[in-house]
């Protein structure tokens, strides 16, 4: 083999190889291009989202309280203060509302009976000493009222009617 | 605002680290969507309701009218009542979303799209009495267990969709039919996924009637999400928790249904009287079925003051829950004596009935005007509340508004 086809074929072969790792950054740009699209098809990075997440100032308190009590009634979930509160706020709202529990006007029986039904058929937990404490609670603060059988009309609000 | 969208941007990634799972197609939401769970929690704004709705609960969502925001012969989105038993569904794939018939009664299971119940069966448009069973509640002494509805939980709407019989029929039922129990997509407040909200249903014969549907439409347009979004079950005349929402499988029984909130004492009265406060055994308690007679004044607001002299137009709707109301009445003596309203006759089975009357006062005073109701079996409304029940359900009393002549 003589010297000058020796450094014909090297320098083809140079080349070749420049091709080769040229196409292969091609598809290399290439196939990020595309997995970005699939993740991304509305290019949304490359969108401004600048004016959207401009901060304006909120007054937000400082000394914000989570159980915060007002004239007499905690004011996240409405409940009168009173002893046996706390308890009734995280045994009783974790999975309804608390208007629920104030709007039910029962005695200590029916209380007990309600618990025991969310028990086994609502997934509530067993309430140990806690329970006489939040149906005292219930029962004071929330006794059932006497309707008889037809109430007379109260809190009319009247009006002039014109026609 | 501004804010607000940040912090729903914000949220959203919170949200997903919350419920353990990345948001799937959280790319292709609307930018005006934002899940359910981070809603605005004003519910008026969120269900498209009037400021006027009274909300009893709002976990879950609970909320109703009042007797003169029901004045309209159809009831617009606006004014109808709101009652969820556990939460509501938080994705819904409309494209994907498929029912599914099966239970022990069927020839064979099938399961049909959205666009196939649309296409493949005909359509039928009524409207429908929907009634709570619990609504009067709150009158019951002693007091009963639940939301304490007062008058508010009743509607009339126009429903759009297809016969249930018609689908059971592309189905195959077998001969020993019973009943039939509807399986949802909302979600148990314990957020236990083996637990459903409610899962309840009727006996055949309700599910075969004309007026039966499977409903996609409400009012001409899609139903509100809050109302069932996309496929609800429409069964007019009976407690509305038989017209299940979110619907997505119906169960051809050979028993009574026994989902969430058919046994035990849920939608159920003493099978015999008892006395208030009576305590009654399970099996003592009966499946309520069709809803009792009753009416309601939506014109004029309770609380009118009219000059002496000026007669007084009153206007509302009546009902009968299966049957049709043959007789309306008003009386401004406490039920003394009673006058005949104007009464029209309903626009199709189970759909409410409008009611008139010009009312004239012999002298200055308070008055109420009592409004009572008679069915085609000759049942009336009852002025006083009708027998105690546990679970405070049928309270049909009259209802009535106060007025004064100066």
């Amino acid at each position: 083999m003589k010297e000058g086809n020796h450094d014909k074929l090297k320098h083809e072969f140079q080349g070749f190889y420049r091709i080769l790792v040229l196409s292969c950054v091609i598809v290399a740009l290439f196939s990020v291009a595309m997995i970005y699209l699939m993740v991304d098809p509305d290019l949304s990075s490359f969108k401004s989202t600048e004016p959207n997440t401009e901060m304006v100032s909120v007054p937000v308190e400082e000394d914000d309280d989570y159980d915060k009590v007002e004239n007499g009634i905690h004011v996240r979930t409405g409940f009168i203060e009173a002893p046996g509160m706390m308890e009734t706020v995280q045994n009783c709202t974790n999975c309804h509302s608390a208007k629920l529990v104030m709007q039910n006007r029962m005695n200590k029986e029916r209380w007990k009976t309600t618990i025991k039904w969310m028990q086994e058929t609502q997934n509530l937990w067993d309430l140990g000493e806690n329970e006489d404490v939040i149906i005292n609670y219930l029962v004071t603060n929330y006794p059932p009222k006497k309707k008889g059988r037809r109430e007379v009309l109260t809190d009319i609000d009247w009006y002039e009617l014109k026609d | 605002m501004q804010r607000r969208k940040f912090i729903g941007k914000a949220a959203l990634a919170s949200l997903a680290s919350i419920v353990g799972a990345d948001i799937v197609y959280g790319s292709k939401m609307s930018p005006n969507y934002i899940p359910l769970a981070l809603q605005d929690p004003d519910p008026f704004k969120m269900f498209n309701k009037d400021k006027d709705m009274v909300v009893l609960n709002d976990k879950p969502w609970n909320m109703e009218a009042q007797a003169h925001l029901l004045d309209d012969r159809v009831t617009p989105n606006k004014y109808i009542f709101v009652r969820n038993n556990g939460l509501i569904p938080e994705e819904i794939d409309v494209k994907n979303w498929t029912l599914t018939i099966d239970g022990e009664s069927v020839k064979q299971k099938k399961t049909y799209t959205l666009e196939e119940l649309k296409s493949k069966f005909k359509q039928h448009t009524y409207q429908l009495t929907l009634e709570c069973g619990g609504n009067g509640r709150s009158e019951f002494d002693p007091p009963a267990k639940g939301n304490q509805w007062t008058i508010g939980a009743v509607y009339c709407a126009s429903w759009t969709g297809v016969r249930l019989r018609d689908v059971l029929e592309d189905v195959g039922i077998k001969d020993d039919a019973v009943y039939f129990g509807y399986h949802a997509a909302d979600i148990h407040l314990s957020r236990d996924p083996s637990k459903e909200p409610i899962s309840r249903g009727a006996p055949m014969a309700k599910a075969l009637q004309d007026e039966t549907i499977l409903a996609f439409k409400m009012n001409g347009e899609d139903i509100p999400l809050t109302h069932g979004y996309p496929l609800r079950v429409i069964a007019g005349g009976w407690p509305a928790s038989v017209s299940g929402k979110w619907l997505q499988r119906i169960s051809i029984r050979n028993i009574v249904h026994d989902g969430t909130k058919m046994t035990g004492t849920a939608y159920r009265v003493p099978c015999k009287p008892v006395a208030p406060g009576e305590k009654v055994a399970d099996e003592d308690m009966c499946i309520i079925e069709s809803m009792p007679v009753k009416s309601l004044i939506t014109y004029p607001k309770s609380g009118a003051t009219i000059s002496k002299g000026k007669k007084l137009n009153i206007r509302g709707h009546a009902w009968a829950g299966e049957l049709e109301v043959a007789k309306m009445e008003y009386s401004i003596d406490f039920g003394s004596t009673w006058k005949t309203c104007k009464l029209e006759k309903p626009v199709n089975r189970l759909a409410w009935q409008h009611f008139s009357a010009e009312v004239d006062f012999p002298q200055e005073g308070y008055y109420e005007v009592w409004a009572k109701a008679t069915d085609s079996n000759g049942f009336a409304q009852p002025m006083l509340l009708p027998g105690w029940n546990p679970k405070g359900y049928l309270n049909n009393a009259c209802h009535r508004i106060a007025v004064k002549i100066a």
